[in-house]
């Protein structure tokens, strides 16, 4: 990095005034600017035009499902005698086939869609957020017209979380199956998929029916609130 | 008169100048083409979705698997990513032999590509040539990981052990006897690094050998000069990055520019190409190979000279030794949690991007505090060049497809993740 990611928010906060933006700083110094959906474009097209920016190069563009962001599968607040499944709460994520996926109670903020951007010219990095709104069918405006690169990088959030693109010129799915239903990577899509493919000999051609794998999870997911996190940064030798 | 329509046809998913699973689309003037629409995803796995659903350990030979011919590389990136959110210091001998393998990494991706690149235009021997040295690339692999391809080697914090003592040697069979097998066993008479240093020594005129086959052969450059020619300003528009986006005249290496590992303490150049058709992006790779050759031996040096811990001794990340284990009752315990819970990280997010030897590739890591991430994305390079295959074969004849998809250096395991 060419100077102090300070001086740099400092310069983004004072071209970006009109926006609504927010600024995180992560503890190694990268910078994120949440942008609300409205501006998505307009914000885009300042970071790549203005000189002192001049963003000139998408990296990457994802999707992000933040639900039961948080939750852990460890209840451990009552012992039992159940042997290794004890405080392990039943429905977490990977727990579930196709017929039981948990009905999702949608809420703001649900999906993201974050980009990271390059600047070149001046040796930066810069990542962006947006939450869109709608819950059933999140829309966000399309950056293909800013920088091409997003084309893909679209058509793969459209299809891994239905993330619908707004002005996107060829949406269609990119990564899944030809006729998949649903979006495999919301957190509400179970682990294990929903259909199968095999070629049948009686019928003499493919055919698709439901997954006979068992769900199943081997490490269930856990958080820690560790101390060595929480203030003083974390300590070497132990 | 019949009215001459424009052709439509499917190249792939099983032609062999495909590189794997590729489906394309074209749609043919004659046989010029004028559209073409690549079909990816036949490869797809979910990588991600099955990294959100494993501790964090557990996703490295995942890594392996995304872009198979370049498998260190990928393991760094995600591995970066990991020590950004816990804030953990890489020893130095354990950047340095991380800088030396990224570099055998590039070797073997390079090497791959232009055996398999000229095997498509039709230059048998090149392919023969790049296998020879790619297997002792793969035999230095096996030497410390035990695995020639799918290593799972670097590990949060380090590398998993430091370089082997002995470098193992080819046993005698059928196939390899006397005077051949004492011919094969030269170089292996000592350690991992003696090896690699013998390997480096030689490998620059071998790199002449695929040169003379190659630079100034009629129907190689008929082959590529001028085909798939991409403009700097386009080249940055559509995402390219690494050798494609030098190819175009972009001096633009994440080794030199945002350093990593010890790219910053090593010596060398970053190769650019003037014209940005096929035959330039063919040009850079081979001189990249000399580049990496020479950082390989600056790191054969270094860690020759220095020794040194490759892990921290850290046990709330790091399991501790086999010995500390069976005798130290605070080990074990930390050797349980390590094992069937894994360690937690610390909620925030973060982006590591490697120079990999097909351009940057990414990791894009969120935590929620978890023993597993929220959520992993891989920015795989290959993703973004295939997205600009339309604009690049636009206008070329039937012929030169295999040339551009060759020159973009596609890998379906990272495309389709």
């Amino acid at each position: 990095m060419t100077e102090l990611p300070n001086s740099f928010s400092e310069l983004l906060k004072e071209i970006l005034a009109d926006y609504e933006i927010n600024l995180e700083t992560t503890p190694n110094g990268e910078l994120t600017v949440l942008v609300p959906v409205a501006y998505w474009q307009t914000v885009s097209r300042i970071l790549r035009d203005d000189e002192r920016l001049h963003f000139e190069q998408l990296t990457d563009l994802c999707g992000v499902d933040y639900l039961s962001y948080g939750n852990d599968e460890w209840e451990t607040e009552q012992v039992t005698s159940q042997g290794f499944s004890r405080g392990v709460d039943a429905f977490g994520p990977g727990r579930f086939d196709w017929q039981q996926r948990p009905e999702v109670e949608d809420f703001a903020g649900r999906f993201g869609v974050t980009l990271h951007i390059l600047s070149i010219k001046h040796n930066r990095r810069l990542r962006l957020r947006t939450h869109p709104e709608g819950e059933n069918m999140p829309m966000v405006p399309s950056l293909v017209e800013i920088w091409n690169a997003a084309d893909w990088f679209e058509r793969e959030a459209f299809d891994l979380f239905g993330i619908v693109f707004e002005g996107h010129p060829d949406l269609r799915r990119i990564l899944t199956d030809y006729g998949f239903v649903g979006h495999p990577f919301r957190k509400d899509f179970p682990l294990i998929g929903n259909v199968t493919v095999r070629y049948a000999e009686d019928k003499q051609r493919v055919v698709y029916e439901p997954v006979e794998i068992e769900p199943r999870v081997n490490v269930p997911r856990v958080v820690r609130r560790d101390s060595r996190y929480l203030e003083g940064g974390p300590e070497q030798d132990v | 008169m019949a009215e001459i329509r424009n052709y439509t046809m499917n190249f792939g998913p099983q032609h062999p100048a495909a590189h794997g699973v590729l489906r394309l689309i074209l749609e043919l003037d004659g046989e010029t083409v004028v559209r073409a629409d690549p079909h990816v995803g036949l490869l797809h796995r979910a990588t991600e979705k099955l990294a959100e659903s494993k501790p964090f350990n557990q996703s490295i030979g995942y890594m392996d698997r995304l872009d198979y011919v370049s498998m260190m590389c990928n393991e760094h990136a995600y591995v970066r990513a990991i020590e950004n959110l816990l804030g953990v210091e890489v020893p130095e001998r354990a950047q340095y032999i991380r800088t030396l393998f990224d570099e055998i990494t590039r070797l073997l991706n390079h090497l791959m590509w232009i055996g398999a690149n000229a095997l498509d235009l039709g230059a048998m021997t090149v392919f023969l040539y790049a296998f020879r040295e790619r297997e002792q690339l793969m035999d230095c692999y096996e030497a410390v990981s035990g695995a020639r391809m799918h290593a799972t080697y670097y590990r949060p914090g380090g590398v998993y052990r430091d370089l082997p003592e002995v470098m193992p040697q080819i046993a005698e069979s059928r196939w390899r006897k006397g005077k051949d097998l004492k011919r094969s066993n030269e170089w292996r008479e000592g350690s991992l690094l003696d090896f690699i240093d013998q390997f480096a020594a030689d490998f620059d005129s071998k790199v002449d050998d695929y040169e003379t086959l190659l630079t100034d052969n009629r129907i190689w450059k008929q082959r590529t000069v001028g085909i798939g020619a991409v403009s700097p300003e386009r080249a940055l528009q559509m995402g390219f990055t690494g050798p494609m986006l030098r190819g175009s005249g972009v001096e633009w290496d994440l080794r030199k520019h945002q350093p990593y590992a010890k790219y910053a303490d090593v010596d060398f150049d970053i190769v650019v190409g003037l014209n940005g058709d096929c035959y330039d992006r063919y040009l850079v790779r081979v001189e990249e190979m000399r580049q990496s050759n020479r950082i390989i031996k600056q790191c054969v040096n270094w860690l020759r000279a220095n020794q040194g811990p490759v892990m921290p001794k850290n046990f709330k990340i790091v399991p501790p030794s086999r010995e500390e284990m069976k005798s130290d009752m605070e080990a074990t315990i930390h050797h349980f949690k390590l094992f069937t819970e894994g360690f937690c990280v610390p909620e925030g997010e973060t982006y590591a991007a490697v120079e990999a030897p097909k351009g940057e590739f990414g990791c894009y890591l969120i935590s929620d505090g978890a023993n597993k991430p929220f959520r992993v994305h891989l920015r795989a390079p290959g993703f973004a060049h295939l997205s600009a295959m339309n604009e690049m074969i636009n206008g070329h004849m039937l012929g030169d497809v295999p040339a551009i998809i060759g020159t973009q250096d596609i890998v379906f395991g990272e495309v389709d993740r």
